[in-house]
């Protein structure tokens, strides 16, 4: 990671963020009333959760992308996220008109700063993904994996310090997933990340802070600090304990929902 | 890939057409209908020997009014759609017209078009207009308002302005959308301007039919009217080459099954 194209490190060190008092209600169902959720600076915090618990709406707020939820969303060093967010989904967004390494500058052609420095970065961030000779392929000629790889070195394209993360690995085969894992911590080591997932394993693989988000209204749980730091290998046995005692824990919680 | 250019998709309509010749002249001869009800392909033949500069002058007539009235029709539903979609007053004052424009039955408007605009060119093209200006901007619109959701939240996040979001995502996601729109109104041009023709005009293979038809010139009438198929099919193809060209990206289908 000495190459300067590929570094991801932002000039300042990345803030925290905290969420005050979020709100959600869909009609008269409350999803979640009175929330509040930090991320640590510089470091991974995975929120856990069954799937429609809400956990996609507070990584929304945090984007600035959610209009029907309430709550603040602030950094540590109390500017505004917006515009130090990155942001990366299940599907890849690729846009298919454009070729991988177009869609690796598509934030620069947005606003217009496109520069001799956006192609070298483009260049050094598909060659350390893995991605060296696709860089003229259309997303329609990659498979599931690649393009994956293509949307995680778009997300760290405009060196945001904040990285929002939607269950971003949730629809790629297991082997992808854990190659994929491996790379993002490795890139994403200097960032303030939020990675939404369903998956145990890998926010325990990831985290820094694991927080488990459960219940209608959804509450969160105390932060898990595994031991060790992110990524840790899948095969490592106390993971392996954790990671069962926590899909207990998400089983009863599914539970619990379920009979309400 | 190679769609109808392809040698085995050619050799089918060939084979068909051939059939149907065939058919024809069986009834022609079975039946003995005299030569101005049904002549058979041999008159229809000759008549366009005897007759091909007549054909081709009128010919000529029609092609400028159904590539004029395309390329109006297009233009003026693609900015219909583009204005519909960023300007509410717009799309308050234009989706009523727009759909009023499909309940009145176009035709009917035909000789009132020739009497405000003549019997020249002007009150063909405006048919084709008219009946073009439908399809092309409801498509448009409709692709325009679809843009996937994912992708407006990447352009929020990467600061996009309006403009660039329009330019790099929301145009070129609609363009699909605005092919399929281009196809149909191939499909119907050539009905516009030969309607317009019928109503009143000096000029023009449908001007061309009637005067044969009054004429009794029946094999004259058949000559013209395959002339006219021929100008419709190859307008259509031609198009629809040319938007296949424009959105490459979109899933390939194949065209005997457009025609649903």
């Amino acid at each position: 990671m000495t190459s300067p194209a590929a570094s991801v490190a932002s000039p300042s060190p990345p803030p925290g963020v905290s969420v005050r008092d979020a709100r959600l209600s869909y009609g008269d169902t409350l999803l979640f009333d009175g929330l509040a959720l930090d991320l640590a600076p510089g470091r991974w915090t995975c929120l856990l959760g069954p799937s429609g618990v809400g956990k996609t709406t507070l990584l929304r707020l945090i984007a600035g992308l959610e209009q029907g939820a309430d709550g603040q969303a602030t950094c540590g060093d109390g500017l505004p996220a917006h515009g130090r967010v990155a942001y990366m989904a299940q599907q890849d967004l690729l846009l298919p008109w454009l070729t991988l390494r177009e869609n690796l500058v598509l934030g620069s052609r947005l606003r217009g700063d496109r520069t001799r420095e956006t192609e070298a970065r483009a260049d050094g961030l598909l060659q350390e993904i893995g991605l060296g000779d696709s860089g003229s392929l259309f997303p329609r000629a990659c498979s599931g994996g690649m393009r994956q790889r293509a949307a995680l070195a778009r997300t760290l394209m405009d060196r945001r310090p904040i990285v929002l993360m939607d269950e971003p690995f949730s629809a790629l085969d297991a082997i992808t997933r854990l190659q994929l894992q491996d790379v993002a911590a490795r890139l994403l080591a200097d960032c303030t990340v939020l990675l939404v997932t369903h998956d145990p394993l890998e926010a325990l693989r990831l985290g820094h802070d694991i927080v488990v988000m459960t219940g209608r209204p959804a509450t969160l749980g105390a932060p898990i600090r595994p031991p060790a730091s992110p990524p840790r290998p899948a095969d490592d046995p106390t993971l392996i304990g954790e990671h069962a005692r926590l899909l207990g824990e998400l089983a009863r919680a599914g539970e619990e929902s379920a009979r309400r | 890939m190679n769609g109808y250019l392809g040698s085995r998709a050619l050799v089918r309509p060939i084979i068909v057409f051939a059939g149907l010749l065939a058919g024809w002249q069986a009834i022609v001869w079975a039946s003995g209908v005299p030569p101005y009800i049904l002549p058979g392909p041999a008159a229809v033949v000759a008549a366009f020997r005897k007759g091909a500069d007549l054909i081709a002058q009128n010919a000529g007539t029609t092609i400028v009014e159904i590539v004029a009235g395309f390329a109006i029709g297009a233009a003026v539903g693609a900015v219909s759609a583009l204005a519909m979609s960023y300007l509410r007053p717009a799309r308050r004052w234009l989706l009523p017209v727009l759909v009023v424009s499909q309940a009145v039955p176009v035709f009917a408007l035909a000789p009132v078009l020739t009497l405000w605009l003549g019997y020249g060119l002007e009150s063909k093209i405006a048919m084709a207009v008219l009946i073009i200006y439908f399809p092309v901007t409801a498509a448009f619109y409709d692709g325009l308002r679809r843009t996937e959701p994912g992708w407006m939240d990447l352009a929020h996040v990467m600061n996009a302005s309006r403009w660039a979001e329009l330019r790099h995502i929301r145009l070129p996601a609609a363009l699909p959308a605005l092919g399929s729109g281009l196809r149909v109104a191939a499909a119907v041009a050539p009905i516009g301007a030969v309607v317009g023709e019928w109503v009143g005009s000096s000029a023009g293979l449908g001007y061309l039919m009637l005067h044969a038809n009054a004429r009794v010139q029946t094999d004259l009438m058949f000559a013209a009217l395959f002339v006219l198929a021929i100008i419709g099919c190859v307008f259509y193809f031609t198009v629809d080459s040319a938007v296949r060209r424009l959105v490459p990206w979109q899933a390939e289908s194949h065209p005997e099954e457009e025609f649903r």
